[in-house]
């Protein structure tokens, strides 16, 4: 078997949620060996996100929870049992890396906080990821990456100017925070592999998610403007938005930036005479009547479907897409070369094509070596075979309760 | 460079030749102190002419968005359509570490810079390549917007009211969600170089950037046969059937609340019941509520009617001030719609250090920008510096590390080449 990228790159996992989870999956669709650290008295609540198997809600069988988890080992272990130190030290001998993403203060009641792990293991990189950060007046706020979204800004610029905000799907600041976090994290390693140190990273996902919004806040620092939504307006392009097609609630987008496009676009549409008017002659003009354009075009739009409309735009030179749905984005023949889905068989679920990544590494892919662990599946095996408990150590253990 | 490099990336050099495609990848590479080195066209970038601008001047060197995703990057300007050009950054190429486009796919290799090209200069070399929709497939040539990579990669189905069309987020998110994967994806490839020597392709797909962010939204097609849909302020994908409402007028914005049931809403849904009682408009179904008991999954319909019928005229007797520092005191989950007034006086963000002064001595001004979104010991923290001026650091780059004769210089400027 080919070497991949992560390989004997030990990962202590105790990551929950999105944020976290997301944040590994780089590390271990790559090769990494990760322990995933949970308990049955509090499984993560994604393990209680829909969609389920057969729509039967149950601890094994959220494929929303399967989707962040594949490739990794999941160990059950009861943090609050007074026991479970005897494991922990264990584990953080093994670790290269510690993620966590809860509130913070709860690593710290575990003993589990980073100057307690670099006591037994020095060179340890630690990354904790949490809403707000771990210090300032805020840290210890509660919330999910819902109400982190609105608090990030995010919702004021999402919507209609005369409607109250939308709300973007999930919890938007986890993907930033998700992908910042890899990023330091594997800075982190190589900085250890030249310096031989070891570090704690705060990482704070309202700080991560402002960086997408950095060139408006600016705007308010220099110019006093408040950011505000406006549908799909854009300061540079007339006709922008999503616009009504064949079938039910079906959109396609379409941009115009250049003179060019606009000319393809009304060839596309075969040159009807409204398109020669001086009101949409120039961009000013279409800026000034765009209400009325959007109008004109959702005419010509409504008599195709998303796809036929993308094609027919697209042959033209104009930037046009359909507004996919689910079921669009498992039949596109794009995502599909790209191999963006990816089918995993688990034991409880079955097949099923979950998210991958959105890259490919021409030497060396990432790989599907196992399916996202039932809760507490590798208990064993990752007390026997990788910390290497004696049998009567284990059901000692195991006995009290530990590996609740 | 003359000064001593710091941070996690401090050894390596990366060679950024994207648009607004890709300007936040290297950024973030920057940050951690990497030597990132802004190639542009002579004349400019074309994400200079992206507002908002300084003063609302709209001047190449005054774009925001321009200062925001390219500060402590170095700039030269380098014609790589022609001959002269092509081997300058051929040259470059033997010093650089990473190498990331945004061009349309197959344009390195036309002009003799595909990453077999590159492979043969520099044979450890990574190159990222950052488009649309990847470099195969039958969609690789599509020409693409922000709200385009939006639309196809899922996101736009599941935003804005249900009543109206789908929407982008009006700073759009489309190409920097690519640009944030791409960043990840090139350290997966550079941590691969450090252990084994190999460089290696990074193609990185906006739309599937895109589609990564709608988390489990897909899945209900699989599973269910069903599409998610946009809701507006409510929140979906919670179950199939429901939808609950998130987003709150209150007396002068916005807030973000939403019910939670069992043990871990019980806190938040008590505490707010006592507010509402304060004013005497908390219903009899909340108040009798067994708040630990409470099961989101079998609470009526019309019971979540009622609740949101009186904590809707609760929360527009409000202010969003008021409510946060409530929702502080008692740690509620109710959170502010902030908009970026209120994120640039957020104390929070002053407390770890969030904002950093950077010198703009051409705008005889100081801006503030926001640091990395990690807090690192002080010896890994990278100086900021601003974003380069068009050909800024020319001398530096072309006379200082590639030994360029002035008469040399002169002479490639006159072809055009820089």
């Amino acid at each position: 078997m080919e070497e991949e990228i992560f390989q004997g790159l030990k990962v202590l996992d105790f990551s929950w949620a999105i944020a976290g989870p997301w944040t590994v999956k780089y590390l271990a669709d790559h090769g990494a060996t990760v322990i995933h650290v949970e308990t049955v008295h509090h499984p993560d609540i994604i393990r209680a996100g829909p969609p389920f198997k057969d729509d039967k809600p149950g601890v094994d069988s959220s494929i929303y929870w399967v989707n962040y988890h594949c490739n990794k080992y999941g160990l059950s272990l009861n943090m609050s049992h007074p026991r479970a130190r005897e494991i922990i030290k264990k584990l953080v001998s093994w670790a290269d890396v510690i993620v966590e993403n809860f509130s913070p203060g709860v690593m710290q009641r575990w003993g589990v906080s980073y100057e307690e792990v670099r006591e037994i293991k020095p060179d340890i990189i630690m990354l904790s990821s949490s809403q707000l950060g771990q210090t300032g007046p805020l840290a210890t706020m509660r919330g999910t990456g819902i109400q982190l979204t609105a608090y990030t800004g995010f919702n004021r610029l999402t919507g209609w100017e005369d409607r109250e905000p939308s709300v973007l799907y999930g919890g938007f600041t986890d993907c930033p925070a998700a992908r910042f976090g890899a990023t330091v994290l594997i800075a982190g390693l190589l900085y250890r592999r030249r310096t031989g140190k070891g570090m704690y990273i705060d990482l704070s996902q309202y700080e991560a998610g402002l960086h997408l919004l950095a060139p408006v806040l600016m705007d308010y620092q220099v110019n006093g403007r408040i950011a505000m939504r406006r549908g799909n307006r854009h300061q540079y392009a007339a006709p922008h938005g999503v616009y009504p097609s064949r079938g039910d609630d079906s959109w396609c987008a379409i941009t115009v930036s250049t003179d060019e496009q606009w000319k393809a676009l009304c060839r596309a549409m075969g040159d009807p005479a409204w398109s020669k008017e001086s009101r949409f002659s120039t961009f000013p003009n279409r800026k000034d009547n765009e209400d009325e354009l959007d109008r004109l075009i959702s005419e010509w739009t409504v008599t195709l479907t998303p796809k036929e409309a993308m094609f027919k735009l697209q042959e033209a030179g104009v930037p046009a897409g359909v507004v996919q749905k689910g079921e669009d984005l498992y039949n596109d023949p794009q995502l599909k070369q790209f191999g963006y889905f990816w089918e995993v068989d688990h034991p409880v679920i079955g097949k099923h094509r979950l998210e991958s990544h959105a890259f490919n590494l021409s030497k060396t892919p990432r790989k599907l070596r196992m399916p996202a662990p039932r809760l507490g599946e590798h208990t064993e095996y990752v007390c026997c075979q990788v910390l290497k408990l004696t049998d009567e150590e284990f059901v000692d253990l195991l006995a009290d309760g530990v590996f609740e | 460079m003359d000064e001593e490099r710091v941070g996690f990336l401090a050894p390596y050099r990366v060679l950024d030749l994207t648009d607004e495609k890709g300007l936040l990848c290297a950024k973030t590479l920057a940050d951690l102190g990497a030597d990132v080195i802004k190639i542009e066209p002579p004349g400019g970038c074309s994400s200079r002419k992206i507002g908002p601008f300084y003063k609302d001047i709209p001047q190449p060197e005054k774009s925001l968005f321009w200062f925001a995703y390219n500060a402590n990057k170095r700039g030269i300007t380098l014609n790589v359509e022609c001959e002269d050009g092509r081997e300058i950054f051929k040259k470059l190429v033997t010093t650089a570490d990473i190498v990331i486009e945004s061009f349309p796919p197959g344009s390195m290799k036309t002009r003799g810079l595909g990453y077999d090209d590159l492979c043969r200069i520099k044979p450890d070399i990574i190159l990222t390549s950052i488009t649309p929709f990847g470099q195969d497939g039958p969609y690789k040539n599509f020409q693409a917007s922000d709200l385009v990579c939006w639309s196809m990669g899922g996101f736009a189905y599941l935003t804005g009211d249900s009543d109206r069309p789908p929407v982008q987020v009006s700073f759009p998110q489309a190409y920097l969600a690519g640009a944030n994967e791409a960043t990840t994806a090139t350290m997966v490839a550079l941590y691969h170089r450090e252990i084994s020597g190999e460089g290696q392709h990074v193609d990185v797909s906006i739309q599937a950037s895109v589609a990564k962010n709608m988390m489990n939204a897909p899945f209900f097609w699989e599973a269910a046969g069903v599409n998610v849909r946009r809701a507006g302020p409510f929140r979906i994908g919670l179950s199939i059937a429901t939808g609950q409402k998130v987003i709150w007028k209150c007396k002068d914005g916005e807030i973000s609340f939403f019910f939670w049931g069992g043990k871990s809403g019980a806190r938040t849904n008590r505490a707010l019941t006592e507010y509402m009682e304060e004013d005497g408009t908390a219903p009899t179904s909340m108040k009798e509520m067994e708040w630990e008991t409470f099961d989101m999954a079998s609470a009526t319909e019309e019971l979540f009617k009622e609740f949101n019928h009186h904590m809707g005229k609760f929360f527009q007797a409000h202010t969003k001030k008021e409510l946060f520092q409530r929702a502080m005191k008692e740690n509620m989950t109710l959170y502010p719609v902030q908009t970026t007034a209120d994120i640039t006086a957020d104390t929070q963000l002053q407390e770890r250090d969030y904002w950093e002064e950077v010198e703009h001595s051409e705008l005889e001004e100081r801006l503030l920008y926001p640091n990395p979104p990690f807090f690192l010991s002080e010896e890994l923290r990278v100086q900021k510096r601003r974003a380069p001026l068009i050909g800024e650091h020319n001398e530096e780059v072309y006379r200082g590390e590639l030994g360029i004769s002035r008469e040399e210089m002169i002479k490639l400027q006159e072809l055009g080449a820089i």
